[in-house]
């Protein structure tokens, strides 16, 4: 069938690179071999974006060369610039300015090649133009989603979800006009002034969606656009005919969503409570005003001794504890203790941090140890026999609300067992609540000590304090 | 034409369901950096605005594809890169012990 030597040669090219990409993916998923994972799918890009090249439809003016090339250069140098210089701490806004720059490039390349077929005057058969109208969509409204998720992160923006009267009504008004545009575009042959309405409407979309959302929920909200992103680059090989965008476009597509179910249900939080916003409107009505509740302030010499003489200590880290880049200086209070003969462990709520397995990055960066992480499912009944639970700057994660209180907006998420330890030592900046914007009543148990302050400077005062204990 | 689109269909069927198999029984570790990889793999749609590029013969198309090609070119190094300095703490780990 194939006659062309050079289009077989592609096809040979593109089917490898699916291979690699699925065999990357595969080994992405297990800890001993992600980063070689990591490798061979970045071998399957340079292998499909280099037969590309050979590709016989474009053509080599010096123009399109200079395109391309400049593009890509841009592209590359501001990417690898912001990949290796940004905070570790800041790594999941990262990951969304990535997707939403994909998810522009799905959009504008639907929008262009539609209009250059109109242009040419070929006739747009309703396959091509769905997929043309859902590629706009979906990519339009991921990469505004994904400013807004990067803006909400970054702090640009408030991480307080921001909603005002009629919001509902406008974002039904605007998902309609979608659908209509999209019906326009594939039912009735409409020109290439639709599929520009249709992008400037999905845009708008997707900061009005992100916007009422909350910032604890970002992580949920990323994995999702970074799914739609992928739904979106398959739809573009539709439309350009190009078989190696629509495998890794779905292969995306679906381990993406498929991360989204895995993070809310760690969070144990419905996609549609995420993205319809029990946390939020519940967030907005703070707890019991006027209601002081005791609680009990510690110095770092007296907490130090408690830690110093305990036998088990349990690390809870948060993402208080990512802020203050401290994980180093939680290593050295952990080997300070270890000294001492103390048993010092780690329990990471699935959650901790702002995304999932953010904290063991971060750990792991300070080289903590892998067998002294441990999961809430392997620690949480550890917490009962420890002497001493210290918590740093996690704080939703560690609420008992979510156990017995079902008015709580976090009611039924699964939380660590930190109530149970002997002691508990809250490292806290202040009494503010956590991105829930919720009131943690494990700060008013009797059995718990306060320490406020910037994490990484109370955790040097407490390793000084053990080490002189 | 539209045979093409079916068979595509075929394929983009197929891949999700291979999507969500192969990476079936993720720890929660590897939750993060495994979202930045498949953040860098859709990247991909590079391919798109380099044909894109390629066949473009008005202004508007070639900004078009400039921009487009840009943005996913930042995605694709970007992405990848992200990722390596995320995974690259976690190579002095001995062995999976579990």
């Amino acid at each position: 069938m194939i006659t062309d030597a050079r289009a077989a040669f592609i096809d040979v090219a593109y089917l490898a690179s699916a291979i690699l990409f699925i065999l990357g993916l595969k080994r992405l998923s297990s800890p001993a071999t992600a980063r070689h994972g990591n490798r061979l799918a970045m071998l399957a890009m340079t292998i499909a974006v280099g037969a590309t090249f050979l590709d016989r439809s474009i053509t080599w003016s010096p123009l399109n060369i200079g395109i391309i090339l400049v593009g890509t250069v841009i592209g590359a140098a501001v990417g690898i610039y912001f990949a290796r210089t940004v905070q570790m701490t800041a790594m999941p806004q990262m990951v969304a300015l990535f997707n939403g720059m994909g998810g522009g490039t799905a959009a504008f390349v639907s929008v262009a090649e539609f209009s250059s077929l109109a242009r040419a005057g070929t006739t747009i058969g309703a396959g091509e133009a769905l997929s043309v109208a859902a590629g706009t969509a979906i990519g339009a409204l991921s990469l505004t989603g994904s400013l807004i998720a990067f803006g909400k992160l970054q702090e640009l923006i408030s991480g307080r979800p921001i909603r005002f009267p009629g919001l509902s009504a406008i974002n039904a008004v605007l998902f309609i006009a979608i659908l209509a545009l999209g019906t326009v575009l594939v039912g009735f042959n409409g020109g290439d002034l639709f599929v520009w309405l249709l992008l400037a409407v999905a845009m708008v979309l997707g900061v009005l969606v992100v916007l009422p959302i909350g910032g604890a929920d970002m992580p949920v909200v990323i994995a999702l656009l970074n799914s739609f992103t992928g739904i979106a680059a398959a739809l573009t090989g539709f439309v350009v005919d190009n078989q190696i965008l629509v495998v890794a476009g779905a292969l995306v597509g679906a381990s993406g969503g498929f991360l989204t179910v895995l993070m809310s249900r760690a969070m144990n939080r419905p996609l549609t409570n995420v993205l319809f916003g029990a946390f939020g409107s519940a967030a907005a009505g703070p707890a019991k005003a006027g209601e002081e509740r005791p609680i009990r302030e510690t110095t770092p010499e007296d907490a130090a001794v408690v830690m110093a003489y305990a036998s088990e200590v349990i690390i809870v880290p948060g993402y208080g504890l990512a802020v203050a880049q401290a994980q180093h200086q939680i290593r050295e209070l952990a080997d300070e203790l270890e000294k001492r003969g103390v048993r010092v462990r780690y329990a990471i709520h699935p959650v901790a941090g702002r995304m999932p397995g953010h904290m063991n990055v971060l750990l792991a960066e300070a080289n903590v140890p892998y067998d002294q992480l441990f999961e809430m499912e392997q620690i949480n009944n550890e917490f009962a026999h420890a002497d001493v639970a210290l918590v740093v700057g996690a704080n939703d994660v560690v609420n008992p609300a979510a156990r017995h209180d079902p008015s709580s907006p976090i009611y039924g998420m699964p939380i660590l067992n930190v109530d149970q330890a002997r002691t508990i030592i809250v490292l806290k900046r202040s009494m503010r609540p956590g991105f829930a914007g919720i009131e943690n009543e494990l700060f008013h148990n009797p059995k718990t000590v306060m320490l406020f302050g910037d994490a990484k400077e109370s955790l040097v005062k407490l390793t000084n304090a053990v080490k002189s204990a | 034409m539209s045979q093409e689109l079916v068979l595509s269909a075929y394929v983009f069927l197929l891949a999700l369901f291979l999507g969500v198999e192969v990476i079936g029984r993720v720890p929660s570790t590897l939750h993060t950096p495994l979202m930045s990889a498949t953040n860098a793999i859709h990247g991909i749609v590079l391919i798109g605005a380099i044909l894109v590029a390629g066949t473009a013969d008005t202004p508007l198309l070639h900004a078009l594809a400039f921009v487009a090609i840009v943005l996913g070119a930042g995605n694709v190094f970007g992405g990848f890169a992200v990722t390596d300095r995320m995974l690259e703490m976690f190579k002095k780990k001995p062995v999976e012990k579990r």
